[in-house]
């Protein structure tokens, strides 16, 4: 488990939409137990690049490594392998409305593991206790608020103890209090789960708190560029598109200066 | 954390240490896929007694995941339900970590869910209430959209003619389709079974009046009703119901559109004005339908059959098909668009609100068949 093996590599990706290019040829590697940034503005295609690696959208080139596995070539079957050692939580959470929040993280316990129902619920409540949902396990997702929902996205995500797990706009609609809370508890579960994290994200403040590395998605040239650790980068970027997201546009030197 | 494609289950040794301590270890490799040992030889060995500390010994734990946060969470509920301490210095760092974080936000006063089980004079109290106050909701509902038609008649409503435009398509011209096939066929079919009977005392030729009163009076209106409320009622209930899912009717609010003249004046305005026109198409399709099966079984002509069936209907037994239709439209286009309003938000509260509205609709049509036939029988129509 040391910090240098790949957990996830991508390989001269290539996203499009019939002749519409979104970003082409992306090259980054995610080292094991690390906490991954993907930022960019607003439809640069962040998400769209996060249903790539998932396998929810197909490259027009490239390839997706998990480990060692080629998950873009992999027969339906081996994808499905590799994907249960991932686990992703949606922007609103995606939590199935007909369950109730211990149903929807028993759903992929029961399928996967020959727990006993008693078991999968004792696994469900150890799950809500840590996103700090504690006593909530037999509301349903529309009785909850929408932060709520989204840690019990994360509870679910974290059901089967991925390997790899994925973060689509943690903080976007939370107070910022509650998302710099769910940051901690992001760094926290990467720390005593050894979890690779990938979070898909514009929000400055926890790009800087959280990001280990990061790739930053370019829409002028419609590629993007892997870089180390966010908060260096204000002192080292030199890219006038990345400095200017990273100042909330103030991209003059000076601005640059008072941030350093 | 390694996941391992072994299969064997975690191992639990509890010994006494003396001085009121029990060591346990925790060995082998502990893996959901294996399943979570019991927490029954711990709790046991504290239900005996003596027991003030519980201590770890993880030396031969090889890997471990949720099975063991589980079960080291069970063990430090019940050791806090009985006093014991629990001393966590034994167990890796990643674990400690996790229990901490799972015991970090305790749990919220009163927001755990109270399972008791309502009484039987309770259930049926709530669902009188629930009844009383939906009936209160369709009543207002009905009472909005008939100011809403009001306010039409003065040239005051507010909707935008595009939509209504796309909904008449949508209720009209698409449904011909289905309206044909389903229509050809009752008509087949009534004149299949009139035949067979009929034919025993030879007045196979009465067949046309048969299939020509029942497609005109009756199944004419009520088919075509019965295909709309599957098709179209159910599809306006989901739509609103996912316009309220995504607070485009909020929306609408806000700007100042009132929901009842923006949605729903269109869809009952189009339901109720294409209703009759698709109960004609109906009614002659099925008279064809039941000339093809005449023609082909009974050695009827088709000259024959067209004169008996005009020589059957009447302008009346026509007309009050027609009338029908259109009150069939206005209960289905109201009931849709009043179970998409009441829909909930969530996904399947979309679902529960299209099978309630087709659910609805079907039974307001019936009823309103039978009040009719009454009416009718009364009057002397």
């Amino acid at each position: 488990m040391t910090a240098a093996t790949p957990s996830v590599t991508v390989r001269d990706l290539t996203m499009a939409f019939g002749s519409f290019v979104v970003m082409h040829d992306l090259n980054f590697t995610i080292p094991r137990g690390s906490v991954f940034v993907i930022m960019g503005g607003s439809g640069s295609g962040k998400t769209t690049l996060l249903r790539h690696m998932i396998g929810l959208n197909e490259p027009a080139k490239g390839e997706v490594l998990y480990g060692t596995d080629n998950f873009t070539r992999a027969d339906p079957e081996t994808r499905q392998q590799i994907l249960r050692r991932v686990g992703v939580m949606y922007q609103g959470g995606a939590l199935f409305s007909s369950m109730t929040l211990a149903e929807n993280i028993g759903l992929p316990l029961g399928e996967y593991t020959r727990l006993t129902p008693e078991e999968i619920r004792q696994v469900a409540l150890v799950k809500l206790a840590l996103v700090g949902l504690k006593g909530f396990e037999d509301y349903f997702p529309s009785e909850i608020s929408g932060g709520m929902q989204k840690r019990a996205g994360l509870a679910r995500a974290m059901a089967l103890d991925p390997e790899v797990l994925y973060f689509d706009e943690p903080s976007a609609g939370l107070d910022p209090i509650s998302s710099r809370l769910l940051d901690e508890l992001i760094l926290e579960l990467r720390d005593s789960l050894g979890a690779t994290v990938i979070v898909v994200t514009h929000e400055l403040p926890s790009i800087f708190a959280i990001g280990d590395a990061c790739l930053f998605l370019d829409p002028e040239t419609r590629t993007g560029r892997p870089y180390g650790a966010p908060r260096d980068l204000l002192k080292t970027a030199t890219d006038p598109q990345l400095l200017r997201f990273l100042t909330r546009g103030e991209s003059s030197k000076e601005a640059v200066k008072n941030h350093g | 954390m390694a996941a391992g494609e072994q299969q064997e289950r975690g191992e639990i040794a509890v010994t006494p240490a003396g001085d009121g301590a029990l060591l346990v270890r925790l060995s082998g490799g502990w893996h959901l896929a294996g399943g979570i040992p019991s927490l029954d030889r711990i709790a046991g060995a504290i239900a005996g007694g003596g027991v003030r500390v519980v201590r770890f010994d993880t030396r031969d734990l090889e890997a471990w995941d949720s099975a063991a946060v589980t079960l080291l969470a069970e063990v430090a509920d019940y050791c806090r339900q009985r006093n014991v301490t629990v001393e966590r210095d034994g167990l890796p760092p990643g674990l400690q970590r996790l229990l901490a974080l799972a015991e970090a936000v305790p749990e919220k006063e009163g927001a755990r869910k109270s399972a008791t089980r309502a009484g039987w004079l309770e259930r049926i109290g709530t669902g009188g209430l629930e009844w009383w106050e939906s009936s209160r909701e369709a009543l207002e509902f009905l009472g909005e959209s008939m100011l809403a038609v009001g306010r039409l008649a003065r040239g005051k409503a507010r909707y935008r003619r595009f939509d209504f435009l796309v909904v008449l398509q949508s209720v009209g011209a698409e449904a011909l389709p289905i309206v044909t096939l389903i229509s050809i066929l009752v008509g087949m079919i009534l004149a299949f079974v009139g035949a067979v009977q009929l034919s025993r005392f030879g007045a196979q030729i009465y067949v046309a009046d048969l299939v020509a009163i029942a497609m005109v009076r009756e199944m004419g209106c009520i088919m075509t009703a019965i295909i709309m409320a599957g098709r179209t009622g159910s599809g306006f209930a989901a739509q609103l119901g996912t316009m309220k899912v995504t607070q485009e009717i909020d929306a609408l609010t806000t700007f100042g559109f009132p929901p009842m003249e923006f949605l729903v004046l269109p869809r009952m305005l189009a339901l109720s004005l294409m209703m009759p026109l698709l109960c004609v198409y109906s009614d002659v399709l099925g008279i064809i339908g039941g000339g093809l099966v005449s023609v082909g079984m009974l050695d009827l002509t088709p000259v024959q059959y067209f004169n008996e069936s005009k020589a059957a209907v009447t302008l009346t037994s026509y007309s009050t098909g027609i009338g029908k239709s259109v009150v069939f439209g206005v209960l289905i286009a109201i009931s849709g668009c009043l179970r998409g309003m009441q829909s909930g938000s969530s996904s399947s509260a979309v679902g529960d609100a299209a099978t309630s509205a087709v659910v609805t609709s079907i039974v307001l049509i019936v009823v309103a068949d039978g009040i009719f036939a009454v009416l009718f029988n009364v009057l002397g129509i």
